[in-house]
């Protein structure tokens, strides 16, 4: 394909106004006399608030107002960024209100308090006094199964939800098998750890609506989810999303809120700022699930997979948030891999006194992908052959189709990547060249491969919106109800909107902010969705812009409308390319026409139903240093196949973060909670691990492009997948340094030195 | 309250200020609340994150666990503070050219490093640059951009 | 907002004192980098603060006639990194203190306030005790010198009452003179971390024979200690590989490590030995042992 926009390094929009600090978050804005709402947390992880006092708080010079369980409304509400479903049985688990007096992790929020400055509004909730009636706390899958086991939500018997199935006989697989391979794998809870913290303030404006501000991946559903969460039509809420400050599923749930709007309420209307501080942002707004994994695998001699299985179960924390979801989806991510005849997954997710486990970049797949790429190294490993040589003969390729949804796979560039990062990382020579150490200091190479869909359809809806107002300059206004949240998606769309006008990206103004009464509907960021999804209507708003410009023309100059085209903002002859107006003279025209006044403006709404599987690789190289248990990584090469890359610089600062994401998930994140008390033991940023600049090495990033005939311009996703597979990735390595098969994550020091003692390497 | 209340004098981004400051204030908290000058952000509030990084005397500092009284005689550069006649600065361009922005929230506080870094007009090499880089979180970029950023303006 | 009730800031040392003798309720606050952080985590009731900030010569390190050197508490992390005399007669300081948390950090974060605390993670406690420094402690009603060992009274605890401040640390010519270190912190990130251990380690040859040595550890018990029974035992031992890991496993001897959820006590047994023997390894070498 010869683009003249798409594919360019183009630089984004935003960056002068982020570069300057003149960008405005959701903290930013100076309103007169704001004030400042903080929330009353439990101090315990299960059990019910008996007596709650707080009067002297509100007796407190410069409080405002104090709330309770016993002010915000009696009703349950979801928190997922989901579409809606029209079909009640499809719904969102609504298991959440406002405040609570059943107390379900340790951090729930019981009460809040509004204040005029944060002192006064902390001295506020020292002044609250609360008794409480202690329950069992249940932080593990067992417990939430036992007998006996408390019930976090009544009527659930704990269990959030199940899913099984199976294609082909596994069973019948296993038998004929000449190997069986069975480990256990699991994973750890972590943090997104956005820079900015879940923030957002809220008032009822001058018409008597509710504005909230804030700092989220999903405005138009947050005001769906304020609605249900007061009964109140969406048309007395407004939601605007300024900048954001990273997301990465933490802010694909409303959080905070509905909350927000209850103070703003109970201020009379006035503004008030709810600012999550990075403890608060870390334990009481989502983690990423931790899983426990059984996996088995039969083999046959020469290498083929012939039947896999995994069970997998996890404890998600106090409230559903995105109910099954993220781990029902990694039953597609496993079947989906490899081609294997017989296959089947098994799932469990319950109820547990910890922090909610939601969406995080990935959603499901670095977990499941964890295990699984560790398992099939050691698969390949226990049949003596080389790992890329056995994932090539087992794994996917174009033309292949999804079991579950007979999706077909029209692009495929596995293959490449995998050799690709071969040459790149030096494979052959270091496999070999690493497979007998000794010493205390040794090196190894690893990789591991990855499979993820672009968007959420067929399971959900997948609709986008764009607005194109072709303005009197002949420059274009676009409007897209997608969220830019630091991804570059408005850059992108800018020059997809280019593309296929003929106009240069600096004629196409976007605004970063959304407002969920200004701009198209769209359900927002996630999912990896927006090239491919919102992209798509802009690709049709922007069709449809150009053929009403064309029948604008018609009407004035009688040509053709077929025998027309737009280059470099010049309305031309397609086959002669003679200049026949300037798009800008064509435009002013359409506004000030004595006789043909109709300015062009575009509203397109478009659904997706399609699905494409990116692909991608890691290859890494590490030195573990077996008496102290430290892993560095020295190299690290992920290769991707996104198909068509729309913007070569953003995609490559995408790769760069998943890997750096992915390396921390590896290595040094992980939230700890007191096995007792349920209480987050590291919710800050020193004693929570983000890797640092010096822990980073340099990131090596490739794109093996294919095109992909169901995206808009031959585009798959591309935001979540850099994270998934850096974590197997190393775990590989690792084994090929040591010959320790590593089955828990993270691989910090404390559990490599553990691991080491136990296989008699120290 | 008033003996919490403290006049200062100091010099903001090339200009003298005197201004009576809470006492209890952070430096970060006076920029962005009572100056309004939001572009320094706060990301942890116990230094640990770089989000909040100003230049005092040309070093480089976490505003939010340094009290504002004691900027008093002192001269203060902010990220809004950077830009060299209305244009920005050859360490902003960098950024931009860079790919070194995604979020932008940690954006304000590395520029202001970085641009201290600069300042001290010393040649050095990755890992050293990276050293004086790392007290800064990013989960957007990787780091990556941002040191070849740095490194293609430190080491011209 | 910082939750404390009033502010001082002492202009000079006098003046430092006499508010600390006539306010049992102020506190110093230093470079603030710890202080702060604890204030926001937790409300102390009626607390104030004293700044000493503008009293310049807390702030300087110097080395009189006899070769004792003064490090003035207001001294940061980053004058630590790159002051003359500390790079070029105690360097291990130096760096001990270039790899306290980040650069931020490092401008304000002061020596003073990392030992006057107590904290057990302190980078720099440990080459303070290596170097058998002396502490200057003064108040309005007078002032004493005490040796390092006699510092640490508990966890977070130190002999620094109330009213006096921790002006000043001495550490005098015999004990650096001829001694090579290195400090290694064991932390799970190279930045922006603590020591989960901090091993400094000096020592000084006789030919290719140790004739002194001094390991001290941060994190290896509740306060930072040092480790007599590997001393002792390496004192005229040769420099070989086998001595020095036989040294190692000695200082585990010394530590009194405990299970915590950030590293169990087997495993800071097993960093007290390998970061040990690792340290001694290196201080050797830069002393021209082989």
């Amino acid at each position: 394909m010869n683009f003249t926009q798409i594919g360019k390094p183009l630089k984004r929009y935003d960056a002068a106004a982020k570069v300057t600090g003149k960008a405005k978050y959701a903290g930013d804005f100076h309103v007169r006399d704001m004030l400042i709402g903080k929330i009353y947390r439990s101090t315990i992880a299960h059990g019910y608030v008996k007596k709650i006092d707080i009067s002297k708080a509100k007796a407190l010079p410069g409080v405002v107002a104090v709330i309770t369980f016993n002010d915000t409304p009696d009703i349950k509400y979801p928190t997922a960024g989901h579409p809606y479903s029209t079909d009640p049985k499809h719904q969102d688990i609504a298991d959440r209100q406002i405040l609570t007096n059943h107390v379900r992790f340790y951090g729930d929020e019981i009460a809040a308090v509004v204040a005029e400055n944060d002192l006064i509004a902390r001295e506020a909730l020292r002044l609250i006094e609360v008794e409480y009636e202690e329950l069992p706390v249940v932080l593990t899958v067992e417990d939430a199964l036992a007998n006996d086991a408390p019930e976090i939500h009544k009527g659930t018997k704990n269990i959030v939800g199940k899913m099984n199935y199976e294609f082909g006989n596994v069973e019948e697989g296993f038998a004929k098998a000449d190997f069986v391979v069975e480990n256990e794998f699991e994973t750890q809870t972590v943090q997104h750890c956005a820079m900015e913290n879940h923030v957002s303030y809220a008032y009822v404006d001058a018409q008597d609506r509710l504005t909230v501000v804030s700092s989220t991946q999903i405005p138009h559903v947050v005001r769906r989810i304020i609605g249900q969460a007061f009964e109140m039509p969406v048309h007395k809420i407004r939601v605007i999303k300024p900048y954001i400050g990273g997301g990465f599923g933490a802010k694909q749930d409303s959080c905070i809120e509905p909350l927000n709007a209850a103070l703003t309420l109970a201020a009379g209307g006035k503004p008030v700022l709810l600012d999550l501080d990075r403890e608060e942002s870390i334990i009481g707004t989502r983690v990423r699930h931790a899983v426990k994994y059984k996996i088995k695998t039969g083999v046959t001699k020469d290498g083929k997979m012939i039947a896999r299985e995994v069970s997998l179960e996890t404890a998600k924390g106090a409230y559903a948030s995105h109910g099954i979801s993220p781990v029902a989806k990694q039953g597609t991510a496993f079947i989906q891999m490899y081609t294997t005849p017989n296959v089947k997954f098994d799932m469990i997710s319950v109820y547990s006194n910890a922090p909610v486990a939601g969406a995080m970049r990935g959603y499901g797949i670095p977990q499941i992908n964890y295990a699984l790429e560790s398992h099939v190294d050691d698969v390949a490993a226990k049949i003596g052959m080389d790992p890329t040589d056995f994932r090539k003969l087992n794994q996917v390729k174009e033309g292949d189709a999804d079991p579950k949804t007979k999706l077909k796979i029209l692009s495929c560039g596995l293959e490449e990547c995998i050799d690709k990062g071969k040459e790149l990382i030096n494979w052959d020579e270091k496999r070999k060249k690493y497979a007998n150490q000794t010493g205390d200091i040794r090196r190894g190479v690893g990789m591991a491969e990855f499979c993820y869909g672009s968007g959420t359809y067929p399971v959900c809806l997948e609709i986008a919106g764009a607005r194109i107002v072709l303005r009197p300059d002949g420059s274009i206004l676009m409007q897209v109800g997608a969220t830019e949240i630091g991804q570059g998606s408005d850059t992108v769309f800018s020059q997809m909107a280019a593309e296929v006008l003929g106009i240069s990206t600096d004629q196409v103004y976007l605004e970063s902010t959304t407002d969920s009464d200004t701009t198209p509907f769209d359900t927002g960021a996630y999912a990896s969705r927006q090239t491919y999804v919102s992209g798509a209507a802009v690709k049709k708003a922007a069709l449809e812009c150009k053929s009403r410009i064309f029948e604008a023309v018609k009407k004035r100059k009688e040509i053709a409308v077929e025998k027309l085209d737009i280059k470099d903002s010049q309305i031309i002859e397609k086959n002669s390319g003679k200049v026949v107006m300037s798009l800008a003279d064509l435009a002013m025209d359409t506004y000030y026409s004595r006789e043909n006044s109709n300015p062009i403006s575009v509203d397109v709404y478009n659904q997706t139903k399609s699905n494409a599987l990116a692909f991608g690789v890691t290859f890494t190289e590490v030195e573990v240093d077996i008496k102290t248990g430290t892993i560095d990584v020295i190299e690290i090469y992920n290769v991707h196949d996104s198909g068509t890359i729309m913007n070569r610089q953003l995609a490559e600062g995408q790769v760069h973060g998943g890997m750096s994401m992915g390396m921390g998930y590896a290595l040094t994140e992980e939230l700890k909670l007191h096995p007792e008390t349920g209480k987050t033991l590291n919710n800050n940023l020193l004693d929570y691990k983000l890797p640092t600049m010096m822990d980073t090495p340099d990131l090596g990033v490739e794109f093996v492009e294919t095109y992909e005939p169901t995206g808009p311009f031959g585009n798959k996703s591309l935001g979540e997948p850099p994270a998934i597979t850096p974590a197997p990735a190393i775990r590989n390595a690792v084994l090929n340094a040591t010959g320790v098969s590593f089955t828990r994550l993270p691989m910090n020091t404390q559990r490599v030195f553990e691991k080491f003692k136990e296989t008699g390497l120290i | 309250m008033s003996d919490v209340l403290k006049k200062i004098t100091f010099t903001l981004n090339g200009k003298e200020r005197t201004v009576e400051v809470d006492v209890r204030k952070s430096l970060l908290d006076v920029l962005r609340d009572d100056l309004e000058l939001t572009g320094s952000k706060k990301g942890c509030e116990v230094g640990e994150c770089g989000a909040c990084a100003v230049m005092i005397n040309g070093e480089s500092i976490d505003s939010c666990i340094y009290l504002a009284v004691w900027v008093d005689g002192k001269e203060v550069r902010t990220i809004e503070g950077i830009e060299k006649d209305g244009k920005l600065s050859e360490m902003q361009q960098a950024f931009v050219d860079e790919g070194a922005i995604q979020c932008g929230f940690c954006t304000a506080g590395l520029v202001v490093s970085a641009t201290a870094l600069e300042e001290r007009g010393e040649k050095m090499s990755k890992d050293e640059m990276k050293k004086e880089l790392s007290g800064h979180l990013c989960r957007c970029t990787g780091y990556h951009n941002i040191a070849s950023a740095v490194d293609k303006v430190i080491n011209k | 907002m910082y939750d404390f009730n009033k502010y001082f800031e002492a202009e000079t040392l006098d003046e430092a004192k006499k508010i600390l003798k006539e306010n049992p309720n102020a506190q110093i606050v230093a470079g603030g980098s710890d202080i702060l952080v604890e204030i926001r985590e937790k409300h102390i009731e009626g607390l104030e603060l004293m700044g000493i900030h503008k009293i310049k010569e807390l702030k300087e390190i110097s080395i009189d006639s006899e070769g004792t050197i003064s490090i003035g508490c207001m001294a940061t992390f980053h004058m630590l990194e790159n002051n003359e005399i500390i790079t070029k007669h105690i360097p291990m300081l130096g760096r001990a203190g270039g790899v306290v948390g980040g650069p931020q950090l490092r401008k304000v974060a002061t020596i003073g306030g990392n030992i006057a605390n107590g904290a057990v993670s302190a980078d720099t406690a440990t080459s303070v005790w290596a170097y058998n420094s002396q502490l200057v402690l003064e108040s309005a009603d007078g002032n004493r010198t005490i040796d390092v060992k006699d510092f640490y009274l508990g966890p977070g605890w130190t002999d620094v009452k109330q009213n006096e401040i921790l002006t000043k640390i001495l550490i005098k010519k015999e004990d650096y003179e001829g001694f090579s270190g290195e400090y290694i912190k064991f932390s799970q990130r190279k930045a922006l971390d603590i020591a989960n251990l901090g091993c400094a380690v000096i020592c000084k040859l006789d030919g290719n024979k140790f004739s002194d040595v001094r390991i001290a550890l941060g994190v290896a018990g509740p306060v930072p200690i040092r480790c007599k029974t590997a001393e002792d035992y390496a004192k005229g031992l040769e420099v070989t590989e086998e001595n020095i890991n036989e040294i190692g496993k000695k200082a585990v001897l010394d530590g009194k490590p405990r299970d915590s959820w950030r590293a169990s006590k087997a495993y800071r047994q097993q960093l007290i030995e390998i970061c040990s023997q690792r340290a001694l390894t290196k201080a050797a070498q830069l002393a021209g042992g082989k």
